[in-house]
């Protein structure tokens, strides 16, 4: 793995981190914390948010940034948006087909 | 089934909720008010002559074979044009109708050639039919008077042929043209004798004319004047099965008509749901590509990408193949391997890649084609209607008063629902069209859009926050609705939000380029005009903010109470036949099949014990991740079924070092497509002529696929999944996809109810099918949303950061044209390319001007990602500063000049911006030149030394 190429990763994840973080800022800063954290943590390979983790996050945005150092400590918030809830076991209704 | 024409009523189906009772040929009859007498005796199994008069468009009442006596009525009635009445008595069969209708015939059979054995119609022809039924022995009038038999056949169309000598001129072509297709292509040239059909003008034949080869016109001739080339080649069918398209997400139901193991041709399926016994040049003609000298039989091996292919048997290819995975999985983990379903395989297929990728290779490491399409369907529909699917049924647009179609162009990409549309637009019903390009439902035969608002690409959520504006600060907002089926308060804060005045369309008037009274018209017409079904594509989802725009357009059919009955709705336009159905079986990376995410201890409890493993708690890699993930080192292995990333998905450079990054990249596909230059193994696929199983369209209808014929290559496709998955050590046992059907029955809730034999006798069935929903749901959201209320959602128009500068001073936009599919890896394989040999690069002309282009020129088309060149064809379809072109050919790759930039919610690439730079060129690009000699060279497939004798 070259630095060149961890850098590109690096910068996708950033991007890709500040782009949910901007979407969803509407909704006001301490709640958009929450929901970008909640968005990463349910979407984000692990390896992903490993990298992220890793990372001094300089170059996000503050609520990229807060989301992270949320996830980073562990936490698993509760769906912030219905994007997050999913079917239960035996439930039928919720469907993200794209 | 046998081979017999399918049954035609003669005139179409009435519906009434007023029955009628009358007396044919001394037989009570009851039928719906409105409906013909032809129709009536049909019912009851009567077959009164006719020529002109088919079930699927109107009576026409011109071929004057089918008339009728009714008591009390003077003269004798053409039965197609005359509507039953009360008590009326109809006789059929008298001597008089006899030597009238025997006269008729005769007058058809003087002009019309006597070759019937050696016809390629014989004991296939209405005419000949006809005239049996009649009686006709003999012709009085003699051959020699003026005829026209010696007019000359018009071959130029690359499936039927059109042989003027052997036309009637019934109409049924025209009106089929016209009444069918909506193209309004052909006509009746001349007057009386001299009468022709015609497609355009005299000089014009059929491939040079507006004729779209839907088929329509073939299959409504009744003689043999329009006729397949391969009815002529290979003969009339003997025996036909009904299945599923396998191209567009629209599901088109057709007959299978063979002749031995040769498919002789698909005819549209009138019982078919989606399709109502309409087709288009794909799904009708273009399957030529199961039989292409392209196509790989043989599976085969290579240790490096730099080396030919090897052929090898099955048994080597799985064994060599399962011990590579094996080696990379204990050196790298399970989460270095993954895989790719493919929304061109059936569901049972899919669900077997998506298990074969979770249960044995042991990661989350799946993803679909829905990532680059519309997966900001999946994000926006659930957010806010809290389902994501299709809300209507096709049938539904019928109803529809006010149509908006946003984003898509149906004409080209989902033709036979485009017909349904026309239909119902030339019987009133108002359009917006919100594209950037002058699409062709714009201003089209008998169709003029009420408002067209060429936006600015990039500009989709700021044009349908600007509507919404319109329609709450003029209080058209629809009050009672809301209250009942959404969140009062979201509604305020999310109405708050539009009727801010930097929503309003003459502030955003220089952001969007769409003229602010032509928006405010629009938004108007949408909320008032009745009831507003809203039609849309990948213009809104590949966008940096796909979701976003997807949740505008749930807020606008929301705040106007447009959801929950017919002729209205939110209706994403599928890309690929089996999209919706890939979805559901858990393609993707956070979610198993019936949308339940992975981390969910008890959904993972029921899987594991039902498949005997334990999974990985994570979400895996999307499509896009895995190249990075690969390039950095911890993704090894890709299984690729029935998808070609390398062409169709962005930044091709980018996928390209990513697939070279990996150690084992397995292609599943029917050819050796653009990502086979880079694997090590390739495994040949099957069409969908040769299994069975089931596609999902894209309003949730799940629908058999048959077998046709035996596999080419030896196996289905889920035959070879599962070689791969027993020889990694899984022990499955399917001997048919009805058992992997039951498996997704027994695990999905939402398809409890679903069974492969009574799918048979259904014919089909739209999900949720279950106890609560025995019969499906054709209607999304009718009593209630999905998940209680619907919710509103601010949208914030955030620009792209792809941004048009001195460098890059154009908008480059990419779609997809009529003849051609996806990458064009069937269709390039056919006859279609008679329409569409390569990609063009449309541009306006004053763009063209300004760089000294002319149509036909080569150019270079560069971007900060890459650079390709192509022809130019100057149109002004496109507005000053927008580009267009497609995305059909592997020789131009308009992926390499596509960008990375993706929907901030799901990743679905932003084909839709991508700032470019045009100039003159005198040949392919270095990219270009390279590639070529990377694909010639990685397509080599070693000859076997013969042995000495």
């Amino acid at each position: 793995m070259s630095a060149g190429h961890v850098s590109t990763t690096l910068a996708t994840l950033h991007r890709m981190a500040n782009d949910i973080a901007r979407n969803l800022a509407a909704m006001g800063h301490d709640k958009a914390v929450l929901a970008t954290a909640d968005h990463i943590d349910h979407f984000w390979d692990p390896r992903m948010k490993a990298a992220i983790f890793a990372d001094d996050l300089s170059a996000l945005l503050p609520i990229a940034r807060e989301a992270i150092q949320h996830l980073a400590g562990g936490a698993h918030p509760e769906p912030q948006t219905r994007a997050t809830e999913f079917n239960a076991v035996d439930e039928v209704g919720h469907s993200d087909a794209g | 089934m046998g081979f017999e024409r399918q049954a035609d009523f003669g005139t179409p189906e009435v519906q009434s909720g007023e029955m009628v009772s009358l007396t044919i040929d001394g037989r009570d009859v009851s039928v719906p008010k409105g409906t013909s007498v032809m129709r009536a005796a049909a019912e009851i199994g009567g077959s009164i002559p006719k020529l002109c008069a088919t079930d699927n468009m109107a009576a026409f009442g011109s071929c004057r074979l089918c008339l009728v006596e009714i008591e009390g009525a003077r003269g004798t009635p053409a039965s197609c044009t005359t509507p039953v009445a009360p008590g009326m008595k109809v006789k059929t069969q008298t001597p008089r109708l006899e030597k009238l209708r025997k006269g008729v015939m005769e007058l058809y059979i003087s002009d019309h050639p006597l070759d019937c054995l050696t016809c390629s119609a014989n004991n296939d022809c209405e005419l000949q039919d006809q005239a049996a039924a009649v009686g006709l022995r003999d012709v009085r009038y003699g051959y020699e008077g003026d005829n026209h038999l010696g007019l000359r056949t018009d071959t130029s169309n690359p499936y039927f042929d059109f042989d003027p000598s052997k036309c009637i001129v019934c109409s049924r072509c025209v009106r089929a043209c016209d009444e069918v297709q909506g193209t309004f292509a052909l006509t009746i040239d001349g007057r009386g004798f001299a009468s022709k059909v015609s497609a355009g003008q005299a000089a014009d034949n059929f491939l040079g004319s507006e004729c779209v080869s839907c088929g329509a016109c073939v299959q409504a001739c009744p003689t043999a004047t329009l006729q397949e080339k391969s009815v002529k080649a290979i003969g009339k069918p003997e025996r036909s099965v009904v299945t599923t398209c396998a191209y567009c997400g629209v599901g088109c139901t057709f007959r299978a008509e063979m002749r031995g193991e040769q498919l002789v041709r698909m005819v549209p399926w009138k019982d078919g749901k989606a399709n109502r016994g309409h087709s288009c040049v794909k799904g009708r003609f273009a399957y030529g590509y199961a039989n292409h000298k392209d196509r790989i039989l043989n599976p085969m091996i290579r240790e490096s990408i730099d080396q030919p292919w090897r052929e090898v048997s099955w048994d080597e290819a799985i064994s060599y193949t399962a011990n590579k995975i094996n080696d990379l999985k204990a050196k790298h983990g399970a989460r270095a391997l993954g895989g790719i379903t493919s929304s061109r395989c059936t569901n049972e297929e899919t669900f077997l890649v998506q298990k074969l990728i979770r249960a044995t290779f042991g990661s989350n490491n799946t993803d679909t084609c829905a990532r680059v399409c519309h997966s900001p369907t999946g994000y926006g529909l659930k957010t806010t209607f809290g389902t994501s699917a299709g809300t209507q049924d096709f049938d539904s647009v019928m109803d529809a008063d006010v149509i908006m179609v946003i984003g898509a162009n149906p004409t080209d990409a989902h033709p036979v629902f485009a017909s349904r549309m026309k239909r119902r637009l030339r019987q009133g019903a108002k359009l917006i069209v919100v594209d950037p390009r002058r699409i062709d439902l714009v201003r089209s035969p008998h169709i003029e859009a009420q408002q067209h608002l060429p936006l600015r690409p990039g500009t989709n959520v700021a044009v349908m926050t600007s509507l919404a504006h319109v329609i709450v600060t003029e209080g058209l907002a629809d009050e009672k609705f809301i209250r009942e089926r959404c969140d009062w308060d979201e509604y305020q804060d999310w109405a708050q939000f539009v009727s801010d005045e930097r929503h309003s369309p003459e502030f955003l008037e220089a952001v969007t380029g769409v003229p602010a009274q032509d928006l405010r018209e629009a938004a108007r017409l949408y909320a008032t005009g009745g009831n507003g079904a809203i039609y849309y594509g990948l213009g809104v989802t590949e966008h940096s903010q796909g979701s976003s725009t997807v949740m505008a357009i749930a807020n606008l059919a929301m705040c106007t109470g447009n959801i929950g009955r017919r002729g209205v709705g939110v209706n994403p336009l599928r890309g690929q036949n089996n999209v919706q159905g890939s979805c559901d079986m858990g393609s993707f990376p956070h979610e198993l099949p019936g949308y339940r995410h992975i981390s969910d201890v008890a959904v993972r409890q029921l899987f594991e014990n039902d498949w005997g493993v334990t999974l990985d708690p994570e979400p895996g890699l999307r499509i896009p991740n895995m190249f990075d993930a690969a390039i950095d080192g911890t993704f090894k292995v890709l299984y690729v079924q029935g998808e070609d990333i390398l062409q169709s998905d962005p930044n091709t450079k980018h996928v390209s070092a990513g697939l070279e990054a990996m150690e084992l990249v397995i292609v599943h596909d029917l050819f050796l497509n653009e990502t086979a230059n880079y694997a090590h193994v390739f495994l040949p696929g099957s069409t969908f002529l040769e299994k069975d199983g089931t596609f999902t369209n894209a309003e949730r209808r799940i629908q058999p696929v048959r077998k046709v014929m035996d596999p080419a290559n030896g196996y289905a496709d889920w035959e070879i999944t599962q070689l791969l998955a027993n020889a990694l050590g899984a022990n499955w046992s399917y001997t048919h996809p009805s058992q992997i059907v039951d498996e997704i029955a027994r695990l999905t809730p939402s398809f409890a109810g679903l069974s492969w034999d009574d799918l048979l006798v259904r014919g089909s069935v739209q999900w949720p099918v279950n106890e609560k929903h025995p019969d499906g749901s054709p209607i999304m959201h009718v009593e209630g949303f999905a998940s209680g209320k619907g919710k509103f959602v601010v949208t914030e128009y955030i620009p792209t950061d792809e941004k048009t500068g001195p460098r890059f001073p154009l908008l480059l936009t990419t779609g997809r044209i009529l003849s051609q599919y996806n990458v064009g890896a069937q269709t390039r394989r056919t006859g279609n390319v008679a329409w569409h040999p390569e990609d063009l690069l449309e541009m306006h002309p004053t763009d063209a001007d300004n760089r000294g282009l002319k149509s036909g020129d080569w150019a270079r088309l560069a971007s900060r990602t890459g650079e390709t060149t192509l022809k130019v064809l100057v149109t002004d379809r496109v507005a000053p500063g927008v580009v267009y072109t497609t995305f059909h050919h592997p020789a131009t790759q308009a992926n390499v000049v596509t960008t990375e930039f993706s929907d901030w919610a799901t990743n679905c690439p932003e084909y839709k911006v991508t700032a470019v730079q045009i100039m003159p060129s005198n040949g392919p690009s270095e990219w270009q030149q390279d590639y070529t000699e990377l694909s010639e060279r990685s397509r080599r497939i070693a000859v076997e030394a013969e042995p000495a004798e």
